[in-house]
């Protein structure tokens, strides 16, 4: 293995280390290889943990606000102070003034802070934009308040819903990166602590977890895809965007 | 006895107490906080080079890209795939090409604004009325010129939001320039994460930078967009 991946030189290293498990820098322990399955098993849990508390808080919520059109202030408020909060010092944050806690806990719920404003502004943005008609033609029909929102807003909202998913989830990814930091072991251990690694498991780590990153995003496109009801997708056939770029389109809200 | 202790503590000498039990000691803030400008000011440095840098190539992008609507496609797929790479894999993928410094750190942090800004731009020049571009040709503007007094200036609202995304974004994840050996914030949060007033006061200079390098933006778009403050 290490001789075919040679060329590469550390790159082939380290990929190496991601397949195969060696004596540790310190001697003692293995690591690499199948030694990276618990580390790669808590980070996608923490991701799991975060993203659940994220969706469960944030997609209600933004569905409700949507649909009533109140609070667009305080969403957008969120939003941007989000992005301007970094995600080291809101761990760090509940690491010191919640030191009872598991470190499990507190990493969960600084990534889930995280991960709430894309899902909540998106979810709202996307119910505000469905087209009043359809909204009007579904009370016309007799439809009530939550029925509006399950069969019409809901479905119609979906595509900018799961952008809003796709962002946070990839962002809580690579935020989770960081959880060593505080004790949590995940895929950022070998990267954070290099002695113990070295540098191909420094190097190895970062490729699993840009990978991990990447696949999320595809895997979520393509569940996207899958759940966006057959009418929306022609709507936005006929509207000529390339879908590519409309996807990525979404990801990002831009205030004018 | 415990007092004795407390002294031979690294961290302080005024409030032995309060410094002891982690909490938020203001005595300690202020006779510490010089420690905080070094670390303040290299964040300041990261976050200004690389959104300078990441605004200079996605800016360029974009406007290659707008007389050539088939290359969007893909600057933005490139780009998007910049976008999705988290930061700190690509600190220690860059390992073995630039090695630890500031190099490496600012390398990551303008692939992460590409897509951000060149997304703006386009959207920007998109959204410019085709009245005022037919107008201006029916003058006689050339291209560069229908480009730089029409379509730019109509475009900087956009332009300046991108911008925006991007300033705050990157003095986000410069709080993780320190895992590439360049410093900033983030290095003082984590030497002593513990101890809340060092959390409240580092992580308090990075949202306070974040807000003071927003609201400039939006100053210098108010300033050379004068016409937008007769709109609204």
């Amino acid at each position: 293995m290490s001789t075919t991946l040679a060329f590469l030189g550390e790159f082939g290293d380290a990929i190496d280390w991601i397949f195969n498990s060696r004596e540790s820098q310190a001697g003692g322990a293995q690591v690499g290889g199948a030694e990276n399955l618990p580390l790669l098993w808590t980070h996608l849990k923490l991701t799991a943990a975060a993203m659940a508390l994220a969706i469960v808080i944030a997609l209600p919520l933004g569905l409700a606000l949507g649909h009533t059109g109140r609070g667009a202030f305080a969403t957008i408020s969120i939003s941007n102070t989000g992005r301007a909060v970094p995600s080291v010092a809101l761990i760090a944050f509940f690491v010191a003034f919640f030191p009872g806690t598991p470190e499990f806990w507190n990493v969960t719920v600084a990534l889930a802070l995280l991960a709430i404003p894309p899902i909540l502004t998106n979810a709202f943005v996307g119910v505000r934009q469905v087209s009043r008609d359809a909204v009007d033609a579904a009370r016309g029909m007799g439809m009530s308040g939550p029925q509006i929102v399950r069969s019409v807003e809901l479905p119609l909202a979906l595509p900018l819903i799961f952008g809003g998913i796709k962002t946070s989830t990839v962002n809580v990814i690579a935020t989770a990166t960081i959880a060593p930091l505080v004790g949590v072991l995940t895929l950022g251990d070998p990267i954070i602590s290099g002695s113990v690694y070295g540098r191909e498991g420094q190097i190895g780590a970062s490729i699993m977890v840009a990978a991990l990153a990447v696949a999320a995003e595809l895997g979520l496109s393509a569940l996207q895809r899958s759940v966006t009801p057959a009418g929306v997708k022609l709507e936005r056939g006929a509207s000529g965007t390339p879908s590519r770029l409309g996807t990525l389109k979404r990801r990002i809200q831009t205030v004018p | 006895m415990t007092e004795l202790f407390a002294q031979l503590q690294t961290r302080d000498r005024s409030a032995p107490d309060c410094v002891a039990d982690d909490g938020i000691c203001p005595g300690w803030i202020a006779d510490n906080f010089d420690r905080y400008l070094d670390p303040f000011w290299q964040h300041v440095f990261l976050t200004l080079v690389s959104v300078g840098i990441g605004f200079a190539i996605a800016f360029a992008l974009a406007v290659m890209a707008h007389r050539r609507r088939w290359l969007v496609p893909p600057i933005t797929q490139v780009t998007g795939i910049l976008y999705t790479l988290p930061s700190v894999a690509v600190f220690f993928l860059l390992l073995p090409l630039t090695g630890r410094g500031n190099t490496t750190a600012i390398i990551a942090l303008v692939a992460y604004t590409l897509l951000i800004i060149f997304r703006n731009v386009i959207a920007g020049f998109d959204n410019v009325p085709p009245e005022t571009t037919d107008a201006g040709r029916g003058m006689g503007l050339t291209e560069r010129q229908l480009l730089w007094r029409v379509e730019l200036p109509l475009a900087l609202p956009e332009i300046m939001a991108g911008l925006r995304i991007a300033v705050t974004t990157t003095v986000g994840l410069a709080s993780l320039a320190f895992l590439a050996g360049a410093g900033g914030l983030g290095e003082a949060l984590f030497a002593d994460y513990t101890f809340r007033s060092n959390v409240l006061v580092a992580g308090g200079l990075a949202v306070l930078l974040a807000v003071i390098l927003d609201l400039l933006v939006l100053g210098v778009q108010k300033l050379i967009t004068p016409w937008t403050r007769v709109a609204t």
